[in-house]
């Protein structure tokens, strides 16, 4: 039966192999923690200066995040409400989809369900991999999601980056360029170290979005398991009791 | 009523059990089917999965009613009305992923139990129908899984059923004209999206329970195999219960409810730290609403469907048509309804059988977890190789089995069970 059990630990195994990697532009570890208020609370700040003014999050209600997040109304209607918006409102952008898809040619994703759909540290290494490219239409594409229609808009605070192709030749004398690295170019308002923290935060507050449940399941799920533990104690010796006599 | 000594079981509850049991046999299917169900004292590890697939069954049952309170069967409000659930419904998030955890949990309770039947010959005489009910379940619990999967609307959702449905349209002729029936519509649709529900929440439930109970029934008519696949039946002490059977309740009521706790520690672990548990339970682009005009980069059944996912693909096509494949498919899971007939061995269980059974069931099982990785991964090599090899080695083991079963070495049953 040794074998059996073998098998068993075998089955267990497989989740961890089943990710297969994706090719493409290497993903950085966005690094996120959803259990920090104080990280999340910077990331609403970021997102609502700085994203939702084209991109929608409309299944999050802003009362939800002011209870998640610790803020008083009047913290919430002074930080990350627009005018005109009510407490219980979803965070829907003020662009309107028919204009945005004159002036992008796209309009822009809903970031509800971003960080589930396509990953954290995607959403991380997308926001910090713009590099020039004046063939755009806005002067900038990504080396994540190439020929997005998405503009820079952390120009201001990253710098600019450039980015460095290296040409290979394959088996059939084929030559394909690669986007190999982005180096910095003219440089923003924030230190690279301090970018990657306003990322981070902004990322963390996409995931909360994305699971407003997660702190609240994990901070639980501590405690259902404990119980379940000690139950099953109780059960095995309930167990043992009854079938004592069993020979 | 003074003076006298009450016996136990007297009193306003007693008269009331009285009073039942003269117009409905409460007592009476109390005592047959749990406090004097005599089952074999030697169950092992393999036969905690039954009572584990019942509880998963009434919990998916249980959160499903709660899940359909608030959800939305409708191409436009679906998938939203899956994320209020998540988001606005108290303990919706709860629900929903005890929900989406319990469909894989019950295929993996599933599974373990139908491998504890080939390991010990739960199948064989007289067991054949309770097998077949038992396979008739694992059936509708894959139509039951695959109806829900449309349900939250997402992106995988969409394209898995357009690939699944579009399976039905290799059939030459009818094939057009069938595909069309199922989804009620040219392409997966509201309408489609509508009458997977009925199915998923009504007509399958139903067909599940009353399989269940036909099981049960079936099961409790011939008594409990045992690992060591002798009748208790045939020793039998003076008051006519078999000498190596206890009582179900409360031996195994107790036992089967440690191990059930043991199942709900790992089961709770997942539903609270890794729900989606790495992209196996719940996929990424799932959390994507369905968009007929964005395919999912690599479409790929749930794990559960995964290893005749890749039988399917394993399957050329030839005389023009891919319908081989889908007839593949069909055999592969209808071949489990003769599997009491093709085993030939003269012992059931594995104890004592010789070594050719033992390791074409160990090749048999690690074969099976190969074909379902192998279904998960793209159509490329190795795994195209790997699935042929899969699909040949899982009918190897049905087909030859009336042949290698026989020319096994066996060792002598005991007379009774052994610890």
């Amino acid at each position: 039966m040794r074998s059996i059990r073998a098998l068993l630990v075998l089955l267990a195994a497989v989740p961890a192999t089943a990710l297969a990697a994706t090719k493409g532009f290497p993903l950085q570890e966005a690094n996120t923690d959803v259990s920090s208020l104080a990280s999340l609370q910077r990331g609403a700040r970021n997102f609502v200066n700085y994203c939702l003014g084209c991109h929608s999050a409309k299944y999050m209600r802003y009362s939800q995040v002011a209870e998640d997040l610790a803020l008083t109304e009047e913290e919430l209607r002074e930080n990350l409400m627009f005018t005109g918006t009510r407490i219980y409102d979803a965070m829907e952008s003020a662009m309107p989809a028919d204009k945005a898809r004159e002036w992008f040619g796209n309009a822009p994703s809903d970031l509800s369900l971003i960080a589930r759909s396509r990953g954290v540290d995607y959403v991380y290494t997308f926001l910090r991999s713009f590099y020039e490219d004046p063939s755009r239409p806005s002067g900038a594409d990504n080396a994540v999601l190439p020929q997005t229609a998405m503009p820079n808009v952390l120009a201001s605070l990253q710098g600019t980056q450039r980015a460095r192709f290296e040409k290979t030749v394959d088996e059939e004398g084929k030559e394909t360029e690669h986007l190999v690295a982005l180096d910095p170019g003219t440089p923003g308002e924030m230190p690279a170290p301090a970018f990657d923290s306003f990322v981070r935060d902004t990322v963390a507050f996409l995931e909360y979005v994305a699971e407003p449940a997660k702190a609240q399941r994990k901070a639980l799920g501590i405690w259902v398991i404990l119980f379940l533990l000690m139950f099953t104690a109780f059960s095995y010796f309930l167990y043992k009791e009854y079938w004592k006599d069993v020979k | 009523m003074a003076g006298q000594a009450a016996p136990a079981g007297t009193g306003r509850l007693a008269a009331l059990g009285a009073w039942i049991d003269e117009r409905f046999p409460m007592t009476k299917l109390w005592k047959e089917h749990v406090s004097e169900y005599y089952a074999p004292k030697n169950f092992n590890f393999w036969y905690y999965f039954g009572s584990i697939a019942l509880f998963v069954l009434v919990l998916q049952i249980v959160t499903g009613i709660f899940l359909t309170m608030s959800y939305k069967p409708s191409a436009t409000e679906a998938f939203g009305s899956v994320e209020y659930i998540m988001r606005d419904v108290e303990w919706g998030w709860l629900i929903r992923y005890l929900h989406s955890t319990g469909a894989s949990a019950f295929f993996i309770a599933v599974y373990l139990h139908m491998f504890r039947a080939l390991l010990y010959g739960s199948h064989r005489k007289p067991r054949e129908l309770l097998w077949i009910f038992g396979v008739l379940i694992y059936l509708a619990l894959i139509a039951e899984a695959f109806f829900g999967y449309l349900l939250p609307w997402g992106n995988m959702s969409y394209w898995g059923a357009q690939v699944i449905v579009s399976l039905f349209g290799t059939f030459p002729l009818i094939g057009d004209a069938l595909i069309e029936w199922i989804r009620g519509d040219y392409f997966i649709s509201d309408i489609t999206l509508n009458r997977f529900f009925a199915l998923h929440v009504v007509a399958l439930p139903l067909v599940l329970i009353f399989l269940v109970v036909a099981h049960i029934l079936a099961l409790h008519e011939v008594g409990s195999n045992n690992p060591d696949g002798i009748e208790i039946k045939k020793s039998k002490g003076r008051d006519g219960h078999p000498l190596d059977g206890i009582p179900f309740h409360p031996y195994y009521t107790v036992k089967d409810l440690f191990g059930l706790s043991v199942f709900l520690v790992l089961f709770a672990a997942i539903v609270f730290f890794a729900p989606e548990f790495g992209g196996l339970f719940l996929e990424a682009p799932n959390f994507e609403p369905a968009n007929p005009l964005l395919t999912p980069g690599h479409i790929a059944p749930v794990w559960y469907f995964t290893p005749y996912y890749a039988i399917l693909r394993a399957v050329p096509a030839f005389a023009g048509t891919q319908v081989w494949g889908v007839l593949v498919l069909f055999a592969a899971v209808f071949i489990l309804f003769f599997v009491p007939w093709l085993d030939k061995a003269p012992v059931k269980s594995i104890r004592y059988r010789g070594p050719i059974y033992k390791v074409a069931l160990m090749v048999f099982a690690a074969n099976f977890i190969m074909l379902g990785y192998c279904g998960l991964k793209p159509a490329v090599q190795p795994f195209k190789t790997l699935s042929v090899i899969g699909t040949i080695i899982y009918f190897g083991f049905f087909l030859a089995m009336p042949w290698y079963s026989r020319i096994d070495r066996f060792k002598p049953e005991p007379a009774r069970v052994t610890s």
